[in-house]
């Protein structure tokens, strides 16, 4: 979209690129040019959605027995409000102010759309808006915490997308609703190179590479992904934005865009269908080795072995009980709401966490779910403040876990399963939680660490690298005291706790905030302590009730000493910035203002 | 219970080989500097408080005693009115127990007696430094010194720093998180 936005429909880009050109795009066509850009055109209509309804809800509720006699010849009694103007003789003034109404609001959402206007450059995304009150608000690149695109179900229909940029804060988030799907993606990415640091085609292309291999460790498919992506940069090198080499030899990706170019309703009719039946997660976006899903099978076990299903079988035994006992009928028409509200319980959080995929691409692991409508977001590496591995007691004989994170950054849009969007991994297996902890810590990877987190999933406690509460914890903790521990190894504090519910959690030293201990009367008398890892708000309480005293003291210093340390070597604010510098040690300083420690 | 001080002694006979240990299991941190101390008139701030809320329950409570005649009001007066007087008195060991001091990497904070809470902040994670100041607490030239993190858990407030003092020390931490900064 450049300046002047067409008003045609397609997916096309308005400047006019022939399908033959997504091969090689032209950076006009990205929209992170740093000029200022128009959101979709449809945008007021899909914002004012809720208005639309409301008005669409007074008319009929107004003029429904109008409306029944018109379809169903039912004879009405009394006036409308139709009829009392028809009587006062005042048909043409009602009309003239209906369409001055409708002329003032179109006006009003044309000013509104072409003065909502947004521009990403390599500082900062900014949103201008408003009419009489102007907003201007500016996300800056480094403190991204996460993007989210959002796919409702109405938007999708044509053809639109939600971006949303979270930064760090209440309410701090950048929305861009709403863009053209297609371009959507690419605007992510474009956002997601320029705050990697990542100044220059062939310094992304290098860094994607390595990352790709990374991931893969070594595997033929990731290298060969790597080795493409070169190559589809090395094609292009004079172009001075990297090209979208994932998608480039891709061709699907193609096929839509020849498909769009067919102007016309049929052309973007076909280009929608496609959109409903692509798969998730584009096949080319990520190695696949590193992509997690999760069979509908396994998804509707999780969903029938939760703590809601508890508390239905009490209900429904509290229901029999109540009957046998002689209740009577009105007793149905008091749960019958309770019993629709369940139902459409089960069935909202089944749709909404079907097609779950958690992948690693270059800049960072993207989460994508949903069936009607779908959300997916990408967090940069070192967005992570905390992670949680825990297995309730009733997925123990399954062997299901869940992986919950602590980040700085909120989607406004719910996660899977209507949860918070700090739920990463809503259920798997061991296998599943492995490869997401490696995509989520990719430097905390090794063979050893590896055993670490198993050990500290399922060890029952003892001599086994963690530091363990003493034996008379046991007053304290009578069940979990011997698996109530902490380690920490390469950067990372490693805490484990809980037996009937398991609980693993891994607090990278490098997010920390700070860390107390603590202790009252009870905890003095037997000699203990507890420990608190203090990070960003969220799902995961980073602490540990039951410490020995002396430990705990070197717990506090342990981890300080750990936090200041990792911090100093910390660079993913920039993520890609310093290890793209290394291999083109030539003309650009390295993007990155790390204090000497 | 005897099994617990067996237990006891056994780590206790552990930890004294290998480290000075504390005898009475109170929380303490070894090889640490000279803890900075809170101004003593910082006791004035908080018995004052205690006072006013203090008159403040017993007024309550005899009005809801003596003239709507509510015997249990009494009771629950009475109890919170003993607890402050207790607190009154702990107060001065209370205040001698709140101190800080500023390391080469972080800032380390503790308080408390009962309830005891080391609490170790490294400078590059401050967000700001706030300075607040209570009426009595100006009357008497101090201020409350607050370090905010990103995490609503740290709650590292310093309370009862001679003004002076409050602004220095803001300076410095300003100075030392500029220089440590990292990123969120």
């Amino acid at each position: 979209m450049s300046q002047e936005p067409a008003p045609g429909q397609s997916d096309v880009p308005p400047d006019g690129t022939p399908p033959a050109g997504a091969m090689t795009r032209l950076p006009e066509s990205s929209l992170a040019d740093g000029e200022w850009h128009r959101l979709h055109p449809a945008t007021p209509l899909l914002r004012g959605g809720i208005f639309v309804f409301a008005i669409l809800g007074f008319v009929i509720a107004n003029l429904r027995e109008r409306l029944l006699e018109f379809f169903f010849n039912v004879p009405r009694y009394g006036g409308d409000p139709i009829d009392r103007i028809y009587e006062s003789g005042t048909v043409g003034w009602v009309l003239l102010a209906i369409a001055a109404v409708l002329v003032l609001i179109l006006v009003a959402f044309y000013f509104g759309w072409r003065m909502h206007t947004f521009r990403v450059n390599k500082e900062a995304v900014e949103v201008r808006s408003g009419l009489l009150f102007r907003s201007n608000r500016k996300a800056r690149l480094d403190r991204i915490q996460g993007v989210n695109i959002v796919r409702s179900l109405i938007p999708r229909l044509i053809g639109a997308a939600k971006l949303e940029v979270s930064v760090a804060g209440q309410d701090a988030n950048v929305q861009l609703a709403y863009l053209k799907s297609s371009l959507a993606d690419d605007l992510r990415r474009d956002i997601l190179r320029l705050a990697s640091g990542a100044r220059r085609p062939d310094d992304s292309a290098t860094v994607r590479g390595q990352a790709g291999s990374q991931i893969g460790t070594g595997q033929a498919g990731a290298a060969q992904v790597g080795a493409d992506q070169t190559i589809a940069d090395q094609t292009i090198a004079d172009g001075s934005v990297a090209p979208d080499a994932v998608g480039a030899g891709e061709p699907n990706a193609t096929g839509g865009r020849v498909a769009a170019a067919a102007s016309g309703i049929g052309g973007f009719a076909t280009d929608r269908v496609h959109d409903f039946l692509a798969p998730e997660l584009d096949p080319d976006a990520a190695p696949p080795e590193s992509v997690v899903t999760i069979p509908p099978a396994r998804l509707i076990g999780s969903i029938v072995f939760s703590g809601f299903t508890v508390f239905v079988v009490l209900a429904v035994i509290g229901l029999v009980i109540a009957f046998s006992t002689g209740a009577t009928g009105w007793i149905l028409f008091a749960i019958f709401p309770g019993v629709i509200a369940s139902i459409g319980y089960y069935i909202s959080r089944f749709t909404k966490s079907l097609r779950y995929s958690i992948a690693g691409t270059t800049d960072g692991v993207r989460v994508g779910f949903g069936l009607l409508s779908t959300s997916n977001e990408t967090l940069p590496p070192g967005r992570i403040h905390a992670i949680q591995v825990s297995q309730p007691l009733i997925w123990r004989p399954f062997g299901w876990w869940q992986i919950r994170i602590n980040k700085a950054g909120h989607s406004t849009n719910q996660g899977a399963a209507g949860q918070a969007s700090t739920t990463t991994l809503p259920v798997g297996t061991r296998a599943d939680v492995g490869k997401v902890l490696e995509l989520i810590l990719p430097e905390y990877g090794g063979q050893a660490q590896q055993s670490l987190i198993e050990r500290g999933m399922i060890s029952p406690g003892g001599d086994d690298g963690f530091t363990n509460a003493p034996r008379r914890a046991i007053w304290l903790r009578p069940f979990t005291w011997r698996r109530t521990g902490y380690t920490v190894s390469d950067g990372v504090a490693v805490l484990r706790r809980g037996v009937i519910s398991r609980d693993l959690i891994l607090v990278p030293l490098a997010r920390l905030q700070s860390v107390g201990i603590e202790q009252g009367p009870i905890q003095r008398m037997l000699r203990l302590a507890s420990a608190r890892l203090h990070t960003v708000t969220g799902p995961v309480s980073a602490s540990l009730s039951v410490v020995d005293v002396d430990e705990a003291s070197r717990l506090l210093e342990r981890v300080s000493a750990g936090a200041v340390e990792s911090a100093n070597l910390d660079t993913s604010h920039r993520w890609n910035g310093y290890a793209a510098a290394v291999p083109t040690a030539s003309d650009e300083p390295v993007p990155d203002e790390r204090p000497t420690p | 219970m005897s099994e617990q001080n067996s237990a006891e002694q056994n780590s206790a006979e552990q930890n004294s080989a290998g480290q000075q240990t504390q005898a009475d299991g109170r929380l303490n941190l070894p090889n640490v500097g000279e803890w900075k101390r809170v101004s003593p008139k910082y006791l004035v701030v908080e018995i004052v408080g205690t006072i006013i809320f203090t008159l403040v329950v017993a007024a309550i409570t005899c009005v809801m005693w003596l003239v709507w005649d509510q015997l249990w009001a009494a009771w629950v007066g009475g109890a919170i009115v003993l607890i402050c007087l207790v607190t009154v008195v702990l107060e001065p060991r209370r205040v001698r127990s709140i101190g800080y001091q500023l390391r080469a990497d972080d800032l380390l904070f503790r308080r408390g007696i009962m309830f005891q809470r080391f609490v170790s902040v490294p400078y590059g994670r401050m967000q700001l430094v706030d300075i607040t100041r209570g009426p009595v607490a100006r009357w008497l030239g101090l201020a409350d010194l607050k370090f905010v993190t990103a995490a609503a858990s740290t709650g590292v407030s310093i309370p009862g720093l001679p003004e002076s003092e409050a602004d220095g020390l803001r300076d410095r931490l300003v100075e030392l998180a500029e220089s440590r900064r990292a990123g969120l």
